[in-house]
């Protein structure tokens, strides 16, 4: 058994999980702020960004000390590599939901507009999918992270949705465009993050099976028949 | 050209330990198979079932079927025979100490009763060039022994022995353990060319080596092959857990 090696695997699942922790909640502290109009939690959620670069970069630098320096085979080669796409993807989390509390910080310098879409139950599907796709990597179920995918379509059905009633509402009443615009541009955002929870779902399941599910399409195990074997 | 090896229902015993059990394995012609596992798991006795070097053993017993092309291994072929066909290359270089370098390539031709002098200057010349020592050494060929040179250039030496009497395969068993990284390189660089004309079967406790140089790849274990794929497959993503316990070293 390679013990620092497994050191090294577990420490890397730690980190991409405090990781995956800060992002989560930097999603929730923005989808809080749009809520409640809170500029306290959009502030939080910009500070939050650094802490979420800085984790990236350890992550990062640590996977590459593992595959320079212990040559993974097989199920570690493919948990190492699935973490270093994992990491790009919450980093990115980080960034829509910074996206968002901007978004929050112009609509609160606007007058409060009723607008017909439902943020909150989008934001709480989102939430759900990269929860979700975080117990996945923690549990290795592939199973979770196949539910993750099944997931996507409602929320982009969801943002379909709201592109078309604050389109609507933008003509109707152009008073408030400013705000729908802002409401529409947060729902893009909740979208790209259910598309990172989708990305982060797929890459625990090339990890745990060893399958590419990108792109709806599963590419062979092995691409060529094989000479005998006994 | 290379040809296929195909081995079907292989045991091999050492005395009344079987060392070998049902292995049946297909060898592409003109690819490098890698053969891995934990020490003693029979990959040596393999591949020296298929030069019929096992039964050079006292007590040693081989039961099946090894096919090298149109070769039975097995059935009626003399030994003489089917290792005119195999070149074989081995752990830790094995020059002839006393003779030359010219010598040591030209030794398998000579014993064979081949004569013809420019003939084998030829041959000579060409198999040092194959094994990529040539250039190292043709300003030695007779002066200097096989013995005096470095490992690497030892190693490369011996291939060059295997390649002179041209055969058909050629088995190396863990021929980089005893040689430095830069010489190790050569040795797959010079594999990676000579597969192009022979099929090349590599013994290797080496997962690097084996995920570079060879085309597929055999796991076995206690006597059993395990899993026979392309290389990439078994180190990627290996369809048996004992493969997989091993290549990531939870095991073995």
């Amino acid at each position: 058994m390679r013990t620092r090696f497994q050191q090294g695997l577990d420490e890397l699942r730690e980190k991409l999980l405090r990781m995956g922790g800060l992002a989560e909640q930097a999603v929730d502290r923005a989808c809080q702020a749009y809520v409640e109009r809170d500029l306290n939690r959009c502030h939080m959620v910009l500070e939050n960004e650094s802490l979420i670069n800085v984790a990236e970069r350890e992550i990062d630098e640590l996977a590459f000390d593992l595959l320079a320096l212990q040559q993974p085979m097989a199920v570690d080669l493919r948990f190492i590599l699935a973490v270093t796409k994992i990491n790009s993807d919450l980093e990115r989390v980080g960034d829509q939901a910074v996206n968002i509390a901007e978004r929050v910080m112009d609509m609160v310098e606007l007058p409060p507009a009723e607008l017909p879409v439902d943020i909150p139950r989008m934001a709480a599907a989102v939430s759900a999918m990269v929860r979700r796709a975080l117990e996945s990597f923690i549990e290795g179920k592939a199973e979770l992270a196949q539910a993750v995918l099944e997931m996507d379509n409602v929320v982009d059905r969801m943002r379909d949705e709201a592109f078309i009633v604050l389109v609507r509402k933008m003509n109707d009443t152009p008073a408030v465009t400013r705000q729908a615009l802002d409401a529409l541009l947060v729902a893009r955002n909740l979208e790209r993050v259910a598309d990172h929870a989708t990305n982060i779902a797929e890459d625990v399941i090339f990890w745990v099976r060893g399958r590419d599910v990108r792109h709806n399409v599963e590419a062979p195990a092995t691409p060529q028949p094989t000479p005998g074997t006994s | 050209m290379g040809v296929d090896v195909q081995v079907e229902q292989l045991n091999a015993w050492f005395g009344k330990t079987q060392a070998l059990r049902d292995i049946n394995l297909k060898m592409l012609a003109n690819h490098a198979t890698a053969i891995i596992g934990p020490s003693g798991c029979g990959k040596s006795t393999f591949v020296r079932c298929i030069n019929r070097m096992h039964e050079t053993v006292p007590e040693a017993r081989v039961d099946g079927h090894i096919r090298i092309g149109e070769l039975n291994v097995y059935n009626g072929t003399s030994a003489t025979q089917v290792r005119r066909q195999i070149g074989m290359v081995f752990q830790k270089p094995n020059p002839f100490p006393t003779m030359s370098i010219y010598d040591n390539v030209a030794a398998g031709l000579k014993l064979n009763g081949f004569r013809d002098r420019r003939r084998l200057d030829e041959i000579v010349e060409r198999s040092l060039s194959m094994a990529a020592l040539w250039d190292e050494v043709k300003d030695a060929l007779r002066k200097q022994s096989g013995a005096s040179l470095s490992g690497g250039q030892q190693q490369r030496l011996c291939i060059a022995r295997a390649l002179a009497v041209e055969p058909e395969v050629l088995l190396m068993d863990e021929p980089c353990s005893a040689l430095d990284p830069i010489s190790t390189s050569k040795i797959e660089e010079l594999i990676f060319q000579l597969k192009q004309r022979y099929t090349i079967v590599i013994v290797t406790h080496n997962m690097q080596q084996a995920s570079r140089v060879a085309e597929y790849t055999g796991f076995f274990l206690l006597g059993n092959l395990i899993e026979f794929d392309k290389t990439e497959k078994i180190f990627t993503n290996p369809s048996d857990k004992r493969t997989e316990d091993y290549i990531t070293g939870r095991f073995g």
